[in-house]
Formats: structure tokens, sequence, C-alpha cells
């Protein structure tokens, strides 16, 4: 069985212009999202406060909670169903600076219980996170982030462009940024964007095309899939993170293949333009992308309905991460091979063309 | 067969056997009598996520230990003065990490210096300005003191709340210091939660003081508490409808929980009540002898924690070294007293700065759902590929059922935690998994096409997309690994079985898949594959 014919030929570099279009709009409306509502919506892990989850064995309603939760002054926590349709579940967010976290948990049951009955509330899960431990947390995720970044910048730009000593060069100068960015005292997230300037600039300065393709593009992917997240108001937690950490590894993974066959192209069909090459490259790997993508999905979406609550932003992260990464692979990656010499590739590009239909 | 072929059979025989050997016990619960003897026997952990239980950081608030120790060292140092027949005005802690004391004469800051670097070697003497014509002098704890203490506290909690724990009776806790001043306690399938906190929480810092009876509370109340007393209160009534008792106590406690040998709950036959009894040590014996002794008609309060559980009159002189706790306690309450006051009291107040709890069956219900979505996913794939690529579809299937297995038996092996994004993982990696076959099938694809011959093909696509493959899976491992050193609990989880399937997919993909193509073209000499 195929699914794409050995013989396609999309003219994907042709339409790369709509993908820059599409990429460029989700971009700019992930950042409207976040900037409009003042960042990114953090979870407890980060934000610190009280998460607590309470099944009831009778329907109750937002408004009847609020009700009791305003008996002991907790009326403004946000108040969200969860789980299943047919389930009574509730998430309660107790997020009140003032007041000491810890013994919070107890005090919501309590209210709950005189609200509707000891026999009727089941706490499920509390989370309650100090804001020691919510800086600690938000601390560790950026580390785990940048680190993630440094080691995939130092693997990619060694292993595509065979430039090992370009590698070393390039993880010496993202060490010295980060020693500046230490020293000077700044935050962590600081240090993510330097290190991100660093390694665009340096990419771009060193020719290291390949690299510079992968990076833009896992970043792409992680911006949009942070979009959706802005979108449907879910919170960004510890298993999120990770989630996101997963999604950069899948796309570098999507976008790797695509590499690979460029690389082979170039070296088998010498002197060939660079616009042919990669159509040819990316429509060779388009039924491997398609594949994986598809049985990727198929887990992702299982998990997405049947995984329950707890994981469900988890698998919806994944999702959107598995989509945009496998799209970002064709539409965003290779193309950006092309801005190098970009005008030189487009008089080419149009003889391609030519060429190909002589064929 | 060939020999290299033999060897390679052998090798994924091994392999295979050694997994089956570790993830046997997770699977079958009666395990024949020899198999612990020779064979590994533990099962795959599963997180408080799953199990459901309590995942707490609490903090020590060290600098309270410090604080401490410098109220006793003024204890200390008042008797060293009056030995020396050093006089002064005052002498009190001052700050976080010093001591303030107030001469008469000039002279004798020389006599506190000597003093101090004798006896006090941990302390260094400044002499400050002048206090109203008075020489001050500052006792200053040394930084590498206050870091010994500080890291005593810690070790100290650790060790009474594991006491603690212990004698609550909770399965497999994990207790243990994190960090400076931090300390993990995870519970695994603990039921009443709101108990535990209680009984790790509690200082359960026990002391008996005198009630002042020559000054009054009322005035004390008005503000001018007497030198050397302090105000302390008792709390009367049910929760939410109580009230404050205050006592004017002597600052100084005649007697601490350090001398209890032993703490018990009993019933009081003439009310039907339970209460602590307490029993000394042969020095807090003797001491209780005689305090209770000097202070006939007196009362003494006894206070847990700063508050004032009751203060009896001293009726008469009592030997033998035993006292009580009365309250209106439930059972459960008496039971926790106990506990707490056996284990001994905190070197330090502890905060809880981090509280997960996952009930048993939400627990139960994520791993439920976790399976279903595992089952029904892998049986699509499995079903897909099948289907898309005919036998050697069906060859990638068993590569992704042994890789299950690999995964099983990698969490056992390395004794790692199976969470519920840890779940999700292994979900993860049956859509990864296959994708280092579906790479190498399309390589073989595009061979097959070019017209070579089957084995001319396999060769060739093994070949040429190894690299590729390698180069896919090593990005994922690098996030993965990150994470694991970056994450806590559930992403650890995610990260290990991330990490475990990634390899265990390059090895079913590379070597196993591999192998049998191999065996049926060069063994059996198919002509044709079935791709």
């Amino acid at each position: 069985m195929e699914f794409i014919k050995p013989d396609i030929h999309i003219n994907f570099v042709g339409l790369r212009k709509i993908g820059y279009l599409v990429s460029g709009a989700l971009i700019a409306i992930t950042f409207v999202l976040l900037i409009a509502r003042g960042g990114p919506n953090y979870g407890v892990d980060f934000a610190g406060g009280v998460l607590i989850q309470v099944r009831f064995n009778q329907q109750v309603t937002t408004h009847e909670i609020r009700d009791a939760l305003r008996a002991i002054a907790m009326g403004d926590s946000f108040i969200q169903r969860f789980g299943e349709k047919d389930e009574s579940e509730y998430l309660i967010r107790v997020s009140r600076g003032d007041i000491e976290l810890s013994g919070l948990d107890k005090e919501v049951n309590q209210a709950l219980n005189s609200a509707f009955g000891e026999q009727n509330v089941e706490v499920r899960r509390v989370e309650m996170v100090g804001p020691k431990i919510g800086k600690d947390l938000t601390e560790k995720a950026l580390f785990a982030i940048f680190y993630a970044m440094l080691f995939m910048v130092i693997y990619i730009s060694g292993r595509f462009e065979y430039k090992w000593t370009v590698s070393i060069i390039m993880a010496a100068s993202l060490a010295f940024g980060a020693y500046i960015v230490a020293s000077v005292g700044l935050s962590v997230l600081w240090l993510i964007a330097v290190a991100l300037l660093i390694t665009i600039g340096m990419c771009w300065f060193l020719k290291l095309e390949y690299a510079l393709g992968a990076i833009i593009a896992l970043f792409h992917d992680v911006i949009i899939t942070m979009g959706a997240f802005a979108l449907t108001d879910r919170e960004i937690t510890l298993p999120i993170v990770a989630a996101l950490l997963t999604i950069v590894g899948y796309s570098l993974n999507d976008t790797i293949v695509v590499f690979d066959r460029i690389r082979e192209n170039f070296r088998r069909y010498r002197g060939r333009n660079l616009p042919e090459l990669i159509n040819r490259s990316i429509n060779e790997t388009l039924s491997r992308t398609v594949l994986t993508s598809v049985t990727t999905l198929i887990v992702v979406v299982c998990l997405f309905i049947l995984g329950g609550g707890v994981i469900h932003d988890f698998a919806f992260a994944l999702l959107i991460g598995v989509i945009v990464g496998t799209y970002s692979s064709i539409f965003v990656a290779s193309p950006i091979l092309l801005l190098w010499s970009g005008t030189q590739w487009e008089a080419g590009g149009a003889q391609s063309k030519r060429r190909g239909k002589k064929r | 067969m060939s020999k290299k072929l033999k060897w390679r059979g052998l090798i994924v025989l091994v392999v295979l056997v050694i997994a089956l050997i570790y993830l046997l016990p997770s699977l079958s619960t009666t395990l024949p009598a020899w198999w612990p003897n020779i064979l590994p026997e533990d099962k795959i952990h599963l997180g408080l996520d799953l199990k459901g239980g309590m995942h707490l950081i609490l903090e020590v608030q060290v600098q309270k230990a410090v604080e401490s120790h410098l109220e006793r060292m003024v204890e200390d140092i008042k008797q060293s003065l009056r030995k020396a027949k050093i006089r002064y005005q005052e002498l009190k802690r001052s700050g976080p990490d010093r001591i303030e004391l107030i001469l008469l004469r000039r002279e004798d800051i020389k006599a506190v210096e000597e003093m101090a670097s004798d006896t006090f070697s941990d302390m260094s003497v400044e002499i400050g300005s002048l206090s109203e014509g008075l020489p001050r002098v500052e006792l200053i704890l040394s930084q590498q003191a206050q870091h010994h203490i500080k890291k005593m506290a810690v070790d100290q909690a650790v060790e009474t709340i594991t006491n603690r724990i212990d004698q609550f009776g909770v399965t497999e806790p994990d207790i243990r210091p994190q960090g400076m001043d931090r300390i993990l306690v995870q519970l695994p399938g603990i039921k009443d939660t709101q108990r535990a906190i209680d009984l790790l929480g509690k200082t359960a810092q026990l002391e008996f003081k005198l009630v002042d009876e020559e000054n009054s509370v009322e005035e004390a109340l008005k503000g001018t508490i007497p030198p050397g007393d302090e105000i302390l209160y008792q709390m009367k009534g049910e929760a939410g409808y109580q009230t404050k008792i205050p006592f004017l106590l002597k600052k100084r406690a005649v007697l601490t929980g350090e001398y209890l040998t032993d703490a018990r709950v009993q019933i009081d036959s003439q009310y039907n009540e339970p209460y602590v009894s307490l029993t000394f040590d042969s020095r807090g014996a003797r001491l209780f002898e005689q305090i209770t002794g000097a202070n006939i008609k007196k009362r003494l309060a006894i206070v847990l924690d700063n508050v004032v559980n009751s203060a009896p009159v001293i009726q008469d002189r009592i030997a033998g070294g035993r006292a009580q706790i009365t309250g209106r306690f439930t059972m459960e309450e008496a039971k926790d007293l106990a506990i707490v006051l056996r284990a001994g009291a905190l070197p330090a107040p502890v905060k809880i700065i981090e509280e997960r709890t996952v009930g048993p069956s939400l627990g139960k219900d994520s791993i439920d759902k976790g399976l279903k979505a595992t089952l029904i996913g892998g049986l699509i794939v499995i079903l897909f590929m099948a289907f898309y690529y005919k036998f050697a579809g069906i060859l990638a299937d068993l590569a992704l059922l042994l890789n299950m297995v690999l995964i099983g038996a990698g969490l056992a092996f390395f004794g790692a935690t199976l969470t519920l994004p840890g779940i999700a993982g292994v979900i993860l990696i049956i859509g990864m998994a296959v994708d280092a076959n579906v790479l190498i099938f399309e390589r073989i694809r595009e061979e097959l096409r070019l017209g070579k011959t089957p084995r001319a093909a396999v060769d060739g696509g093994y070949s040429k997309a190894l690299s590729t493959v390698l180069d896919a899976n090593i990005t994922t491992l690098i996030a993965a690994l990150v994470l694991f050193q970056f994450g806590t609990g559930p992403v650890k989880g995610f990260a290990v079985t991330l990490s475990i399937g990634i390899i265990a997919s390059l090895f079913t993909a590379i070597v196993i898949t591999r192998l049998i193509f191999d065996y049926l073209i060069i063994e059996r000499g198919w002509r044709k594959i079935s791709i």
C-alpha cells in the first residue's frame, strides 16, 4: 500500500511564500494573544498557589461551588470543569497571595463538605506549591530549555555541517554568553534570549544554513504550541514544559530526515540548483514524513481522548507539536536554506521549473 | 546458518531472555520459591501519581535552630560570668547571630575576651560602642558554627520525621534531605493526609514552665512584662469558637521533652477520656522531683509548641518521674501526640512549601485510562503497519512488542519509577518506534524500485537509513536526558521511559528486524519480500 506515490512531485519550494505567510500569521497571533493576556498562563507549578481536584457525587454547578467558597472568603477562586462530561468533577485553583498556603486545601475541603455533605465530596488531588518552590521550578524548567538548546545546537552544527570545530566554537561562545549573563545577574529568561540570539547570529555568520533552518523551525513549533495553549486557555505546568522539549526533539527529528536527504542529493546531483534539490528531497521523504506523523498522531490522539483529565493538556501539547512539527520541516526549515543567496536561487528556481516541464 | 548470523541471533536471544527475567516479577503475582534467590525480584515502581499518596517538601527553619542555640548560649554565658565574678547589666541575644553583653566596668572586657577564647571558641568578641556610658560587647557566632548548627538541624529533623512516620505506619516512605534546608517526604498510599501533615509539621517542643505567681497577668497584658517572663495562651473550646486564656510564665523551662523516655496513650478511668502519660529518664525524674518539691502550691504549666496545655497546681513533691498531659483529646489526637513526643522534638520548626497529594481512586483511574490509551493506540498502529507494509509491517509490529518488553525490563533493571507522564512516554514511543522501521522500509522500497534484488535492497536500505535513524533518535534522546537532569518526579518518569524507549527502538529496528530479514533472504532464499 502507498499513500504517497513514488513519482510525486509537489513544488514545495514554490509554495514557500504561502508557508511563510501562514507561519508568520500564526506566530503573530501567538504574540498578540500572549501580550493581551500579559504573558503565558502559568500553572501552580510556576506561579505558586493551590490546585484542588474535587469530585462530587451529585451534579454541582460552578456557581454553587463559588457560593460555598465565598463562606471562607475564597469566592474569587478559579473554578473549572474537569474530565468527562458525565462526571461532576472540578478543578479549583486558589491563589491568595496574602495568606499561608499550607492548610488551605483543608479549609476548602471543609467548606465544600459543609455545603454539599461530606459523603458527596471527594478531594482527589491537591497540589500546593509555595512561592519559593515555584521560583525554583521556574528556574529549573528554564535551565532545562537552555541546556536542551545548547546540546541540540552543538549536535546539529556538528552533525549537519560535519564541522565539529565549528560546533565547539559555537558551544564556547554560548558558554561565554551564559557566563556574561550570569555575571551581570540577569535572570534565566534573559539567558535563553541571549543564547538564542548568539545561536542565530553565529549560524548566520558561520554560514551554518542547515543548523539555522533547524533551529528556526523548532522555535517556530514551540511558539505556535504556546499560542495554541494561550488560545485554549490552558496552563503551562511542568509536564507541559516536558512536552515542549519533546516537541523540540520531534521537530528536529523530522527536519533532520529531510536535511539528510538534501545533503545526500546535493552530493549525488552536483551542479543542479538548490531549489530543485530541496524539492526533490522533500518529495522523496514525503512518504516517510506523512507515515511517521500518522502513526505518532494515532497514539497521541488516543492519549488525548482516552488518557484522562490529568494527562489531557500534555497530550494536547504533543498533538499540536506533532502537526506543526511536520508542517515546519517541509514548509519552514527547508526553504530557509534558500534565504542565503535568495535572488541567485530565485533565478535558478525559475529555470528548474522550465526544465521540469520539458522532462 | 552463516556464522555471523548465528552470533547476531545469539545476542538478540540473550538480550530478550534477560529482559524477560527482569520483567516477569512485575507481571506475575506468584513467582516460584527459588526465583528470588538467584534472579531479580524487583517490580516496576509506580510513582505517587499512579499509586496515590503524598509528596511533601518541608523547609526547616534553620535560622530558628541557630537562634535557639544562641538562647542556650546566653544561659551558659550567664553561668560562666557568675563563676568568673564578672558583673554585667544586660545579657541577651541581640540578632540572628549575636549576643549582646553590657558590662559595668571597662576592665572586664579583657576577662570576657579570655573567657570567650577559652570556653566559647566558636564565638568571636567584638567591642561595640558605649551603651549609656557602659561598655558593650558583642559575641558573634562564627559562620562555620552556624553552618554546622543548620546542618545538624536538618539531619536531626530527618531522623525525627523518619521516627514519627515509622511509628505512624506507612509502607515504603521516602524521607531525605534536599539541598541546604529542605526535606523531601514521600508517603505512598497514605489516606488521611491531613493527619500526616499534622504529625510531620508539629515541632513537639514540650516544656514545663513555672507560672509567675508574684506578678499579675493583667498587668503584664497591659505591656509591662516582668523581666524573665513571657505570656503564653491556653486554647479552650471547640475549633472556631476558641477562647484564649493568658498565662504569665517564667521564660526559662525547668524541664523539657528531652528528658522523656516514653509517652503512651492511656484511658482515664473516671471520664473515659484518653490522655498521654509521660515517663522521664533518671535525670529528668530527679529534676522533676526537685522542682515539684521546691514549688509546692504553685502552678506548673505544661507547654507544647508555645501553647499552654494545662497548668495544674503542684500538690506535693512528685517522685518516680511520671507526668501526664490531659485535655479533651480524641483517641487519634492522643495517639499522634504520644508519637511525636516519643519521636522527639524537631530541632527547629518546619514549614510545608510544596504538597502534592493524589487520592488512590485518581491514581487507579490514571493507570486504567493510561493502559487503555496505550492498548488502543498500540493496536491501531499495529494494524496500520501490517496493512501498509504487509509482511514487513508485521516484522515492525513484532519489533514494537519486543520494544515494550524492553522498556518494562529497563524500568525494572534501573529501578526507575513509572509515572503518568511516563505512560505517556511509552505511548509516544509506540508512535515513534515505528519511525525507525518506516525510514528503513521506505529506503528498501526505493531500492527495490531501482530494480535491485531483495538482498541488495535490504542491505542498501539499512545502510542508507542508518545515519538518518541515528540522527533522528539522538535529538530526542538529548531532550530526554536534559529532562531527566532537570525534571522532578513525574517529569523524570517521562524522561526515563522516553530514553529507554528510544534505545530499545534503535535495538529492535536496527538489529532485530534486520536479523529476521537476513535470515529469510540468506538462509531461506526468499526471492521476493512483501513490503
